[in-house]
């Protein structure tokens, strides 16, 4: 979930009203966001690099809002204050008007077919006599920032360019080009670079590092040109500092690149949307024309409006509420859908701003509905579904029995978080000797069970691997106690009524251990050997016996072979008993 | 068979009269015993009741140190300085090889036995200053042998102790005297009735030692379920109390079409990153998906359909066949769903199941790779959200929560969305207890499910109830094989309604 911070004061300016702090967590809570922090600049800065660090750092209070993922409408102070002050009724949704400039005057933006290969997509749009101020400057920046770390996925499907539109000349042209014929300025920077040295200059970058891998290994490079020739930005790595904002621009030309022209088309609409109210003529984008390499233009940004019917009984009824149509269209307008009833009363037309690019189906709307209702007003009822509880049981009880674990047979992880777990457990009996090894100060003896599922491979299901349910019990003391292990199979076969038989029921039967030299010097080689060779090794010859259900083997039982009990930094015979009882429940 | 040192302890009391009494130090000397075991007799006759009475005593006595003892054999070390210097005296280097050294050399300054000249030729040199001198200390310390110790002033007493020459030591004893039930004939009372008393009818003459009701009993040898288990257990009860049927959960590897695809899932989604979430080298990829419906999931995502908009991105089967360990049981919930969809005829269900999940979640105290989840799921005609509301307060009542509320959320594939809060009477707060919704029709039209029906499901830890429920702090002691067992033994039995 993505997190905005605001300074409190211009929140509460901007709301027209102030709150304590238990008010706003309160509206907070009704609109479906969290207030995660109440911090300031200094309380940061000092909890991550110290006290001293924080000396001079501003006190201004901060609150950090928790946003819903797919509300990018609310992820900069302006949306955030549009979106509260419409649920409030204190202000109507803003109308956003896209402004198509006479023929020949607006500005356009030139893909040139080389940009398939890399990053198809480019849209564009200008903001005309915008008026920055420092708080509104740094909003816009952070706006960016979280939408490349949320919608973007961190600039790989989107990438978002602003520049001075009075420091180019159009048409503007994107293209891509290999990394040592394109050579700028970047941002921030003193002198110029070629594309393949902006990479080596941003290798260790804390920031822009985690970016280069977007485009790093191809042939060419994105980048786009002004009608001079000057670079805005080499996409979705760097702008070039040619065209940087300042606190004085006017006009901003903005450019999304990407992968994925859906969400390219919904980036540059927010940014527009949020920010056209600074310019002169306020929600008001001039748009710009994008040329597709086959010749085809198209008119950016779309700011299109959408409208959905519905009828008020479906949203009452999936609420579970009887408000009237009028009232609903009320509850619909306070969550920026603009709505109104048409026909005999009995339909909704709704309007989907370009700011709601969330609203993909009724449900949507029905959520809006029910928001604005409020969840806690809603009434609690039992629904009247009758049914019989039944508890899970596993059916095809005979092709479980014998199953095959071996190390070829395990299912692997290929982006493992720590050694220990590199494949799905096969067998639980590593677990057990660990759980003893770190409770080595309790009395003996230490008698463990765990019934639980193991994985292995198996071509035969949709996803090529299942889980088996095993039975491992351990028996640490200072004699190994094979009988007690034993009892207890003879127990557990008693009491799930498997005779002690050859035919019908279970016996055991002497086991052949294999000798086997331990190489691995870490208990968790060790459990990668356990894994390959719980078909014997892991005992002490001579003392493991083969447990078989109905002729067929499910698992051992035995004592732990010494070298087992020592690479598991334990010093007491134990004996176990590891079953698949996937046969018997 | 001689008699025990009780037996003679008694007969010692009868001879010293009724008023006379006995001091336990004296008696283990006279008995020629240790006196930790005199001490034992005297405890277990206390526990036969009245017949002796013990009055603890401490004493403190005096006793020579190693060193003392061999000031007592030898002298004191300035005397023997002293004694061993020649008339002419010696020069100060060498006067220190005598015996008594150089403390004896110090000792004897101080005492001004001795003297130093400085400007002797040839270096100091240390003279007699007195022609004899009396070994006090040897005499004390002799004194003290002899026990005289009370005799001596206290003065040279902590002089002596300064100088480690004497030890004081503590003595705890008794002072024994014949008590109200005093007899000599020690009649041992029993202390377990036994079937030959039962039989003879013994028991009714025989004294019975009482029972000490203030230690605590034998731990009976029994199992211990892990807390997890027993909170486990309780669930299973609640879902199985409102009629929910358990759901077959029995595969962790997951494909990535049915723990995300089919629940409408972006494939651009975050929780599809290796960041969070484990994939599999091996098997990598699910063989098979479900034909006809993974190309209508595929619909539903690239162009919409079923009233949806979709994503309208370009939805590629590779990405839904990578394999998984599935990151919520969600996924079983999907295909528990897609079955009843095959089914001819729709029948109202309520799914639970209780399984493990995996994430690759940065571990922590609160965070592991790996937990269980708890999931309820009713499938019916016209639910509504407040059908959703009512059944997690039946369910949350019966666990002990009653006071709810709920926040609008966002899920990828519940529209509406709640997030479930409880007030916490201990930190006095809401805290999230669990996260809930409607499935969405694009996740549901596409299985082929009625259009009126409606899925509304819920999802919680089970190791958050525990943790709350059993005080554990870290999650690292509750699973995982470093697991305290004692903890384990420990934890009550499990009521989550109180």
């Amino acid at each position: 979930m993505p997190t905005v911070s605001v300074k409190r004061e211009l929140l509460f300016r901007a709301l027209g009203r102030s709150y304590t702090d238990e008010e706003f967590d309160e509206l907070c809570f009704e609109f479906g966001l969290e207030l995660d922090e109440i911090t300031s600049e200094k309380d940061i800065i000092s909890k991550e690099k110290g006290e001293e660090k924080a000396k001079g750092a501003s006190d201004v209070v901060l609150y950090k809002i928790d946003v819903p993922a797919n509300r990018y409408d609310l992820l900069c102070l302006e949306g955030l204050v549009r979106g509260l002050q419409v649920f409030k009724e204190r202000i109507n949704l803003p109308r956003f008007e896209k402004i198509i400039p006479a023929e020949g005057e607006g500005q356009r933006l030139i893909i040139t077919e080389q940009t398939a290969q890399i990053r198809p997509h480019a849209v564009a749009a200008v903001l005309r006599n915008i008026t920055f101020t420092k708080d509104r400057y740094d909003s816009f920046i952070d706006l960016q920032e979280k939408l490349h770390q949320n919608i973007c996925r961190k600039r790989a499907l989107v990438a978002i360019g602003t520049h001075d539109l009075d420091t180019i000349t159009g048409p503007f042209t994107y293209t891509a080009k290999a990394p040592s014929e394109i050579k700028f300025k970047p941002l921030n920077q003193s002198k110029e670079y070629t594309a393949s040295q902006i990479m080596d200059l941003y290798r260790t970058d804390s920031h822009l590092r985690h970016y280069l891998h977007l485009i790093e290994n191809k042939p060419r490079y994105p980048v786009i040109y002004d009608s001079n020739g000057v670079v805005l930005s080499m996409p979705p790595i760097i702008n070039g500092d040619h065209t940087k904002i300042s606190l004085n621009t006017r006009n901003v030309f903005i450019e999304c690149t990407g992968t994925d022209i859906t969400k390219a088309k919904i980036v540059l609409d927010i940014i527009v949307t949020m920010f056209s109210e600074y310019c002169e003529k306020p929600f008001t984008v001039e748009a710009v024309e994008v040329v597709y390499p086959n010749g085809k233009t198209h008119i950016y940004p779309e700011l299109a409006y959408r409208t959905e019917k519905v009828k008020p009984e479906y949203i009452n009824k999936k609420v579970g509420i009887s408000e009237t149509p009028s009232s609903l269209a009320k509850l619909l307008t306070r969550m920026c859908l603009k709505s109104h009833v048409t026909g005999n009363g009995n339909q909704l037309e709704i309007e989907i701003p370009p700011t709601r690019a969330d609203i993909i189906h009724a449900c949507d709307i029905v959520e809006d509905a029910a928001i604005a209702y409020g969840y806690n007003n809603i009434q609690m009822v039992i629904p009247k579904t009758y049914t019989i509880a039944n508890q899970c049981s596993q059916e095809d009880i005979a092709d479980k029995l014998g199953m095959d674990i071996s190390a070829t047979n395990a299912v692997r992880i290929a982006n493992p978080k720590t050694t220990e777990f590199q494949v799905a457990r096969t067998t639980l009996l590593p677990g057990l000797l660990k759980t003893i090894a770190a409770n080595k100060k309790m009395p003996l003896p230490l008698k463990l069970f765990e019934i639980s599922d193991i994985v292995v491979k198996d071509p035969s299901t949709d996803v090529g691997a299942r889980n088996y349910r095993h039975l491992c019990a351990i028996y640490y003391n200072k004699s190994p106690g094979f009988e007690i292990i034993h009892g207890l199979l003879d127990r557990v076969m008693q009491v799930m009524e498997v005779p002690p038989n050859e035919e019908k029921g279970y016996t055991i039967k002497a086991a052949e251990v294999q000798i086997f030299r331990f190489i691995g010097t870490n208990a968790y080689e060790i459990c990668a050997k356990l894994i390959s060779v719980l078909s014997g090794a892991a005992f002490f010859p001579g003392r493991c016996a083969e447990v078989f259900a109905k002729g067929q083997s499910i698992g051992k039982l035995g004592v732990v072979h010494p070298d087992v009990i020592t690479k598991f930094e334990l010093t007491m015979p134990c004996s176990v008993l590891e079953i698949n009882i996937e046969p018997f429940v | 068979m001689a008699p025990s040192v009780a037996e003679r302890l008694l007969e010692r009391l009868d001879q010293a009269g009724v008023s006379g009494g006995l001091c336990s130090i004296e008696a283990a000397a006279e008995f020629g015993v240790d006196h930790q075991t005199l001490v034992g007799a005297v405890k277990s006759l206390q526990a036969l009741g009245e017949v002796i009475e013990a009055e603890a005593r401490t004493a403190t006595r005096w006793e020579l140190s190693p060193e003392g003892e061999e000031v007592l054999r030898c002298g004191s070390p300035e005397v023997r300085l002293f004694r061993s210097l020649p008339e002419e005296g010696l020069p100060q280097s060498e006067a220190m090889k005598l015996p008594g050294g150089s403390l004896g050399f110090s000792k004897a300054m101080a005492n001004k036995w001795v003297r130093l000249d400085k400007g002797a030729p040839g270096g100091p040199r240390v003279l007699r200053a007195v022609l004899s001198v009396q070994d006090t200390v040897q005499e004390h310390l002799g004194q003290v042998r002899a026990g005289g110790a009370q005799g001596l002033p206290e003065r040279e007493r902590t002089e002596l102790k300064r100088r480690k020459l004497l030890l004081e030591v503590t003595l705890k004893s008794y002072w024994i005297r014949k008590g109200s039930a005093f007899s000599t004939a020690l009649a041992r009372p029993e202390t377990e009735l036994t079937p030959e008393m039962i039989a003879t009818g013994s028991w009714r003459r025989l004294p019975f030692k009482p029972y000490n009701f203030s230690s605590l009993g034998l731990p009976p040898a029994c199992g211990h379920l892990h807390p997890l288990l027993k909170v486990r257990s309780q669930l299973r009860q609640i879902f199985l109390e409102m009629g929910f049927t358990e759901m077959p959960t029995d595969n962790f590897v997951e494909s990535s079409f049915w723990n995300f695809d089919a629940l409408f899932q972006p494939q651009q989604h975050p929780a599809r990153d290796q960041h969070d979430t484990f994939f599999l080298l091996d098997p990598a990829e699910a063989p098979q998906l479900p034909p006809g419906y993974s190309s209508k999931v595929k619909k539903v995502h690239s162009q919409g359909g079923y009233g949806s908009q979709g994503y309208r991105y370009e939805w590629k089967v590779e990405e839904a066949r990578k394999n998984l360990l599935r990151t919520h049981t969600t996924s079983a919930s999907a295909r528990a769903l897609f079955r009843l969809a095959q089914q001819e005829k729709f029948t109202p269900v309520k799914y639970f199941s209780i399984d493990r999940v995996f994430r690759n979640e940065s571990l922590d105290a609160t965070h592991l790779a790996e937990f269980h989840q708890v999931e309820g799921v009713v499938a019916d005609r016209g639910l509504t959200l407040g059908h959703l509301m009512g059944t997690l307060r039946q369910f949350f009542t019966k666990l002990g929560i009653s006071q709810l509320r709920f926040k609008p959320a966002y899920n990828p594939y519940t529209e509406p969305s709640m997030e479930v809060f409880s007030y916490h009477e201990g930190l006095k707060k809401w805290v999230e207890v669990g996260n809930s919704g409607v499935f969405r029709p694009e996740l549901l039209l596409p299985m082929g499910l009625p259009e009126n029906v409606s899925v509304i499901a819920w999802g919680l830890s089970l190791e958050r109830p525990t943790m709350i429920k059993y005080g554990i702090k870290n999650i690292r002691e509750l699973m995982g094989h470093r697991v305290n067992l004692q903890m384990v033994y420990d934890s009550p039995m499990c009521r989550l309604d109180v």
